[in-house]
């Protein structure tokens, strides 16, 4: 059976570019992780920020011995935006992951990554995105495991990649509420964004913790945390598992999930550290149970 | 500058029900959608939808009245149980539809491959928002319309039009989504029933009230959407409309509980070269759907006859009663 890696997604999150660096920089010295995502896919905005440590952030995960993959934007509507995803598809050698449609034809069957905010709901779709030239497919967050099942038997000759850790993106828009909260647009948003490293806590009005927002896109206050199901998922054949990067101590949250899926560590040992590690969040693993995605199901 | 001889906008119409769908076409409707009556549209309520034998009929009486008939199968397919998804495609063919409305790529893959007589449509919740991504579609499936998302503003869809190589269709009245159509698990996060897996959103079988002090509170699954007091109207706990806190400030974060109008942009939209309008709201009533429907063949019918549109008021069968231009307008942002 193929040892199950675990990817480091893109981070979604506007961070300066001093601490995006050195973000990149311990988890290409420390994090075993196999797979590192980068790039901006939330809003275009924000790149020319980090855009000058890009290079040397992918030369360091790649004399670590990561595999770099470009992320791409998830709702290219500008023509600037459009331009670059395509031109980054083009040229790039590294893989891309797409979010966005609209960047696949640039690609031109060459081999890539589909990301999970690409809707791959069952083996029909993802059949014809490996026939055109998907070699990994991250699959949507709100998939249950019986989606996941069908879908990663099908699909033998991709990696197929699971949610399961982070903040879950729920949705994106063309408006910027971050912007709008502080009373402000999309054009003239001041980069409001980045006071929430980790995305802005929404709570209902009677104070349940529901949501966060990060810009355009809308995430779950709770952290999807699959460390229960992490060996279920590599007996399914599930090829990678996905983290998605937070403050907290990513390295040890990748080391974590690493030994459970090396058997040198129980889950229920591994969930109380990971409480330590996060302990301002709520976890949630509802999704995969085919329930609220805001629950976290006890087995 | 180039003057050109635009055809008159198509006037697509929702169909909840057989009788809506005779409604929609008195009232001047050139084409309806509908689905069939199970998870795989994106309307999947109670009571709503046709069975295969009324949608036979439907298509009978739609044909012969010149209208045309757009059957939605615009749910993602459940992985490993397609059957239901594909044999609405099949139904669809074997009907007579005018043309399928579709969001999944497998099924587009299927439909394709095993309907070559089928026009395609896709739907909304392809999410396709560039021209880009409708060239793809295009080549990959030849569709031939797309239907956009409600994130462009009218420049942007001018421009998307002019490079797509097939037609477009935009949004114009009703409901509005705030997030991107067919890219929103907010639903689903809440009550566990999502628009592209369940083709529902904010489902009713999980939304409650509770009075409290003189307030009620609209809840769906354990999260609280709105708190309104007693002089305040109770809305439907759509979540994206709720009202909620943040340390920054609290309400209506995302968006007010408002319907989307564009009859004021129906030229500039015509001027874009979009080939059909939608009205949202194939739940909506029989009445709501004549009303509607009429005030948009009397606008189009002036806009035809280069009289100037006139805007009768519907905003007090909208939700919220009140209206917005939406992403069309891009201050919306």
């Amino acid at each position: 059976m193929s040892r199950t890696t675990l990817t480091l997604g893109p981070l979604l999150y506007n961070w300066p570019a001093a601490d995006w660096r050195d973000f990149y920089a311990r988890i290409a010295d420390e994090a075993p992780v196999d797979t590192v995502c980068i790039g901006e896919v939330v809003c275009s905005k924000r790149q020319p920020f980090y855009a000058d440590v890009i290079p040397e952030t992918i030369e360091r995960l790649e004399r670590a011995g990561k595999t770099v993959i470009l992320s791409t934007l998830a709702l290219p509507t500008l023509d600037r935006e459009l331009k670059y995803c395509g031109s980054l598809a083009r040229e790039a050698s590294q893989m891309i992951e797409v979010n966005d449609i609209s960047t696949i034809p640039a690609l031109a069957k060459r081999p890539h990554a589909i990301g999970p905010l690409i809707n791959v709901y069952n083996e029909a779709a993802a059949a014809f995105l490996i026939a055109g030239g998907a070699a990994r497919i991250a699959l949507p967050p709100e998939l249950p495991l019986k989606s996941i099942s069908a879908i990663v038997a099908a699909a033998r000759n991709a990696v197929i990649e699971v949610w399961a850790f982070g903040r879950i993106p729920l949705a994106i828009s063309a408006r910027c509420y971050h912007a709008r909260l502080h009373g402000r647009t999309k054009d003239s948003c001041q980069f409001v964004c980045e006071q929430d490293l980790d995305g802005l806590d929404v709570e209902t009005l009677d104070g349940e913790r529901f949501l966060a927002v990060n810009g355009v896109q809308t995430l779950s206050y709770s952290y999807c945390n699959l460390i229960f199901e992490a060996r279920q998922l590599e007996s399914l054949g599930v090829s990678a598992l996905r983290l998605s990067p937070h403050t907290c101590d990513m390295v040890a949250v990748s080391q974590i999930f690493r030994d459970v899926l090396d058997g040198i560590r129980e889950p229920s040992h591994a969930m109380r550290a990971m409480r330590t590690i996060c302990s301002d969040a709520a976890f949630s693993n509802g999704f995969v149970h085919g329930t609220n995605g805001a629950l976290y199901v006890l087995e | 500058m180039k003057t050109e001889t635009r055809r008159p906008l198509e006037l697509v119409c929702p169909a909840g029900t057989p009788s809506a769908l005779r409604a929609a076409i008195e009232a001047g409707a050139d084409a309806v959608y509908c689905g069939f009556r199970d998870e795989t549209n994106a309307r999947n309520f109670p009571g709503l939808n046709f069975s295969r034998e009324e949608m036979k009929s439907s298509i009978g009486y739609a044909h012969s009245h010149g209208a045309k008939v757009l059957i939605a199968v615009n749910t993602f397919a459940r992985a490993g149980d397609l059957t239901p998804w594909l044999s609405a495609i099949d139904d669809a063919a074997t009907l007579g539809a005018d043309a399928v409305i579709l969001a999944d790529m497998g099924l587009m893959s299927y439909a394709a491959k095993n309907h070559p007589g089928l026009r395609l449509h896709v739907s909304v919740q392809a999410a396709a928002a560039s021209s880009d991504s409708i060239n793809f579609y295009v080549e990959a499936f030849g569709v031939k319309r797309v239907v956009l998302p409600r994130v462009l503003s009218v420049p942007e869809i001018a421009a998307v039009t002019r490079n797509a190589s097939c037609e477009t269709e935009t949004f114009a009245f009703g409901g509005l989504c705030v997030m991107t159509e067919g890219r929103c698990s907010l639903s689903s996060y809440a009550t566990g029933q999502s628009p592209n897996m369940n083709g529902v959103c904010s489902p009713a079988s999980h939304v409650s009230y509770r009075q409290e002090d003189g307030v009620m509170v609209a809840r769906l699954g354990d999260f609280t959407i709105n708190r309104s007091s007693a002089d305040q109207p109770v809305g439907y706990p759509t979540l994206c409309k709720g009202r909620f806190k943040t340390g920054v400030g609290e309400g209506h974060i995302f968006e007010e509980p408002v319907s989307l109008d564009v009859r004021q942009l129906l030229p500039a939209l015509q001027n874009a070269g979009v080939t059909a309008i939608k009205i949202e709201g194939r739940q909506r009533s029989r009445a709501y759907i004549k009303a509607v429907v009429h005030a948009f063949r009397e606008a189009l019918d002036a806009l035809a006859d280069k009289r100037s549109v006139p805007i009768s008021s519907l905003a007090p069968i909208t939700e919220g009663q009140s209206v917005t231009g939406g992403a069309y307008v891009k201050t919306w942002r």
